[in-house]
């Protein structure tokens, strides 16, 4: 790798922005909370805009390639959504206007509220969660709050899946429980005898996701679900994997409480190398009173005779959680949501749930001769497969993953979920065509042919990219996390 | 087919084919048959060019900044934001990635980050930044969690002149965690209060959280802050504005431990409240329980410099239950808006808006309070003050925007003392011509009443 950093471009002088002049009285500066020096780069615009597109082109992407990272949805961004989002009535409002000066964007959420309620029967929604992770939060104090109004103190645990991502049981303890790990049986399902014996009345819930984190539904989840109900225990279910359920089951009817959906996989908004994502929350009718504060709401203003909408930001929920971000959720990320929506309707989102499970299925099929399968049924939108056969060889799942980049592809989620060895998980979403599912077919079949006959070629890899291998245990022994010069 | 999907129906039917299935039904027969295709009542599916006209006209009808001068701040700013920041942020490359799991084909994400980090360590004169926090107000409780963990103490001492929304999200944050928040006043000068500082300090205080400027804008003197911090073993978390600090003394140099802060207004629009982008920066002694990302300099196996993400056993992919946060996706591409727009403007450009800032919201205010029946409060700030007003703030807000203005923040909801005055914001965006319809429609107001 070539490119050097902002710092070493960095020449004293060099300046890349044009501002005006000042155009008022100059006031005099308080000498004592000045600061002495400023120590950033200095640097011409030419240079600036060279640089992060140098440095862009190191990064694979979507638009690139084929990225079957599973768990993660990367499915194709569609571009009018990054046009719609930058509109300067959507781009270049203020948070604090007054609610008449921003009814279109008040409109907009109310709407993706409702759509999002529609989609998974349930009827209470915030949009303020600004990812899954920090979804999984609100839920969990909205559980949390729901069992202090019910004078239920003594529950103390929340269940969590062996198989569940680890945001679950971080989240968990962020709200004050103890964690305790259901493990699953052999057929990919929570087991539901270990279930029924790790619940009692001091459960105050279970974090399951459905599809779970092997790509499977589970099986007994109606069974699951009254268990934790029965108990007293209420069901929260991290909604990353609702991209195969898209009017194909509501998480609603399933007897979930509550639900996080990641706008950034399911409805298409771009993950940004890792955020802005949103993390809309959804839960029951009673569990409605608890989310945050403020949501879009409606009202019918009767003026004269003709009846006028008014959309408004409702704070009046007394029984509230609070707030959980700054102001009311990623917004430019809800715009792109909803022209996702509004694009495809009720019939183009079933539509992705079929052709992403399809996808996923038809790689199960073509790949499971050549790498070992845990679990061998069908699966919904992504299957994990374990690389313990060829690690037997010495080809380890890291290696496998190196290689495909190699031959052109982004790895699959690597060593998640903890519970298959070795495990690779693999989500080629509903964007991909089958010439492209071809192609990442026979590059993983030749992997698994050169981790017989060739392994040192597939534990070099990869030899294409801008840098080989990196050493994370040097990075982690000593940490260099700024420049210094 | 709409829906952005390629597969034609002879591929689908090669692919069951595959399968042995006959229909796409059968990939769904695992899920109870009476739960199976619920009826979704949506609006129909849109072409493109409906789903445009659909977005343009909701967008029409909002007031927005290109074309109404704007006098809000309160934790979200209308600052400029250079061509060059939205034309990096728009390459697929980065913003259709996911987070740099896979450094070989992640070394321009980042290399970005750790340039990032660099930078907000540079303003915040702090050892250790982080690849970002949501934003500024889980910044801080993030930041109250961390001051808990290092301290093994559960107590916060939050100034009242920190961001009202960030209280309450720190409250959110920790309602599981039994943390002990009191709140400290702020004195004639609107900084701190630091007798009751001082009172309220004691040997379960895990940190002292004040803004730098403080939400009424004032500019507060850290270093006795942080004197009666550390006096009781506590740390001083200090939320900033980091266009401040484009001209102000850094935290880390008045003895701050902590520093977290609002990164929009470094490239990125107000855009209705998101995304932002939080700041968050310790000293290098607490840097095993810093929350989130961090991206560190390593070398390759033939000894070239590159990037990797680092320290991972604080994160919850490793740690579960025992991680420093829960957080996983940040605001990767907001951070980049603004490393894009802290290289453009660097050294000599921050300070340089920071000026435009500072002078601009001096005028103002200064012409504000020798108007009849206005009065701006309390001591030094940067570019935003407190105006008395004539008529509630509610009112002058309502016919500023008659005369097509946005207005100030009415105080009133979050310090009922001050329920007759505006928090008005000056930026570099704000030229002399609308400085002075400002001040023309508030003496219109004034002289109505
Ligand atoms: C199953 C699962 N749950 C939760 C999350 C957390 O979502 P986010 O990264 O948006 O916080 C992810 C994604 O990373 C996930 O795959």
């Amino acid at each position: 790798m070539t490119e050097p950093l902002l710092f070493e471009l960095s020449s004293p002088g060099r300046v890349g922005y044009r501002l005006p002049e000042l155009d008022v009285p100059e006031t005099a500066l308080p000498e004592k909370y000045l600061r002495p020096e400023l120590p950033l780069p200095e640097l011409s615009e030419r240079e600036v805009v060279q640089h992060f597109t140098r440095l862009s082109q190191l990064n694979f992407s979507i638009d690139t390639g084929f990225y079957p990272l599973g768990s993660c949805t990367m499915k194709y961004n569609p571009k009018l959504h990054e046009e719609v989002a930058r509109l300067p009535g959507f781009a270049r409002i203020h948070p604090w206007q007054s609610e008449s000066t921003v009814q279109g964007a008040l409109q907009l959420m109310y709407e993706l509220q409702e759509y999002l309620a529609e989609i998974t029967g349930l009827p209470g929604v915030s949009l303020q969660p600004v990812a899954g992770a920090h979804g999984e939060l609100t839920g969990m104090l909205i559980v949390r709050a729901y069992h202090q109004e019910h004078g239920d103190e003594g529950r103390t645990v929340v269940l969590v899946p062996d198989s569940a991502h680890g945001t679950n049981p971080a989240t968990a303890a962020m709200c004050g429980y103890k964690v305790a790990t259901v493990p699953s049986d052999p057929r990919g399902n929570m087991d539901v005898r270990e279930l029924e014996r790790l619940t009692d009345e001091t459960v105050a819930g279970l974090m399951l996701t459905n599809p779970n984190t092997l790509g499977l539904f589970e099986e007994h989840i109606l069974q699951v679900a009254e268990i934790v109900h029965e108990a007293g225990g209420l069901i929260y279910c991290d909604g990353a994997n609702v991209n195969a359920l898209l009017g194909i089951a509501s998480p609603g009817e399933l007897g979930t409480d509550v639900l996080h959906l990641n706008l950034h996989k399911t409805f298409s908004t771009p993950h940004g190398g890792g955020g802005p994502g949103a993390g809309a929350t959804v839960v029951t009718e009673e569990l409605t009173p608890f989310l945050p504060t403020p949501a879009a709401a409606r009202r019918e203003e009767r003026e004269s005779t003709a009846a006028a909408t008014e959309y408004y930001l409702d704070y009046e929920r007394p029984q509230s959680i609070g707030p959980v971000s700054g102001f009311y959720g990623n917004f430019g990320v809800m715009v792109k949501a909803y022209a996702y929506l509004r694009s495809l309707g009720e019939r183009g989102l079933r539509e992705v749930s079929e052709n992403a499970v399809l996808n996923a299925n038809y790689l199960l099929e073509q790949l499971k001769g050549y790498y070992h399968l845990p679990y061998d049924r069908l699966c919904l939108h992504e299957c994990v497969f374990s690389g313990k056969a060829q690690a037997n060889l010495g080809v380890h799942t890291v290696d496998i993953a190196k290689r495909l980049i190699d031959l052109g592809f982004h790895p699959p989620t690597v060593y998640f979920p903890l519970i298959v060895d070795e495990a690779l998980m693999i989500e080629p979403t509903e964007t991909e065509s089958l010439e492209t599912l071809d192609a990442f077919v026979s590059a993983m079949r030749q992997i698994a042919q050169e981790a017989e006959s060739e392994p040192e070629l597939v534990r070099d890899a990869p030899r294409t990219t801008p840098v080989t291998r990196l050493d994370e245990a040097a990075a982690a022994r000593k940490p260099n996390l700024r420049w210094q010069g | 087919m709409s829906s952005y999907i390629p597969t034609t129906d002879a591929d689908r039917r090669k692919m069951l084919e595959i399968l042995g299935l006959d229909s796409l039904q059968e990939l769904f027969e695992v899920i109870p048959p009476e739960k199976r295709y619920p009826h979704l009542d949506l609006p129909p599916p849109l072409s493109e060019m409906e789903v445009k006209k659909l977005l343009r006209g909701l967008a029409e009808k909002n007031a927005d900044l290109d074309h109404h001068p704007c006098f809000l701040g309160a934790g979200a700013y209308h600052h400029f934001v250079p061509a060059v920041v939205d034309h990096i942020i728009s390459r697929g490359e980065f913003y259709t990635a996911y987070t740099p799991y896979q450094p070989e084909v992640s070394q321009g994400t980042l290399t970005t980050i750790y340039e990032f980090q660099t930078m907000v360590c540079q303003l915040a004169g702090m050892d250790v930044a982080n690849a970002s926090m949501y934003d500024g107000a889980t910044g801080v409780a993030e930041a109250g969690l961390m001051a808990a963990r290092v301290t093994r103490r559960d107590g916060l001492v939050v100034a009242s002149t920190l961001h009202p929304r960030y209280r309450e999200v720190l409250r959110t944050y920790t309602q599981g965690m039994g943390m002990d928040i009191q709140e400290v006043g702020y004195g004639e000068d609107g900084g701190v209060d630091l007798r009751q500082a001082d009172q309220l300090l004691g040997t379960g205080t895990a940190a002292l959280m004040v803004q730098y400027p403080n939400f009424l804008g004032s500019l507060e003197d850290l270093q006795p802050l942080s004197e009666l911090a550390h006096g009781v073993g506590a740390l001083l978390v200090v939320c900033v504005d980091p266009i401040a600090l484009g001209l102000f003394r850094a935290p880390g140099e008045q003895g701050a431990d902590i520093v977290v802060g609002e990164g929009q207004s470094l490239g990125s629009p107000p855009s209705y409240g998101g995304p932002y982008v939080g700041l968050f920066a310790c000293r290098q002694k607490y840097l095993r329980q810093i929350p989130g990302r961090l991206v560190g300099m390593t070398t390759d196996a033939d000894g070239r410099r590159g990037f990797v993400l680092t320290l991972q056993p604080r994160e919850q992919h490793i740690r579960r239950e025992k991680a420093t946060s829960n957080i996983c996706t940040n605001e990767a591409l907001v951070a980049l808006a603004a490393a894009t727009y802290l290289a453009i403007m660097g050294k000599h450009g921050l300070r340089q808006v920071a000026e435009l800032c500072y002078h601009k919201a001096h005028h103002a205010a200064s012409e504000i309070d020798a108007l009849p029946g206005y009065e701006r409060l309390f001591g030094q700030f940067f570019k935003e003050f407190v105006i008395r007003t004539p008529v509630s703030p509610a009112t002058v807000n309502a016919l500023l925007m008659e005369h097509g203005i946005i207005g100030g923040y009415g105080l009133e909801r979050d310090y009922p003392q001050l329920g007759d005055c505006l928090l008005l914001c000056v930026t570099e965006m704000n030229t002399k011509e609308e400085i002075d319809s400002l001040l023309e429609a508030l003496r219109e107001i004034g002289d109505a009443r």
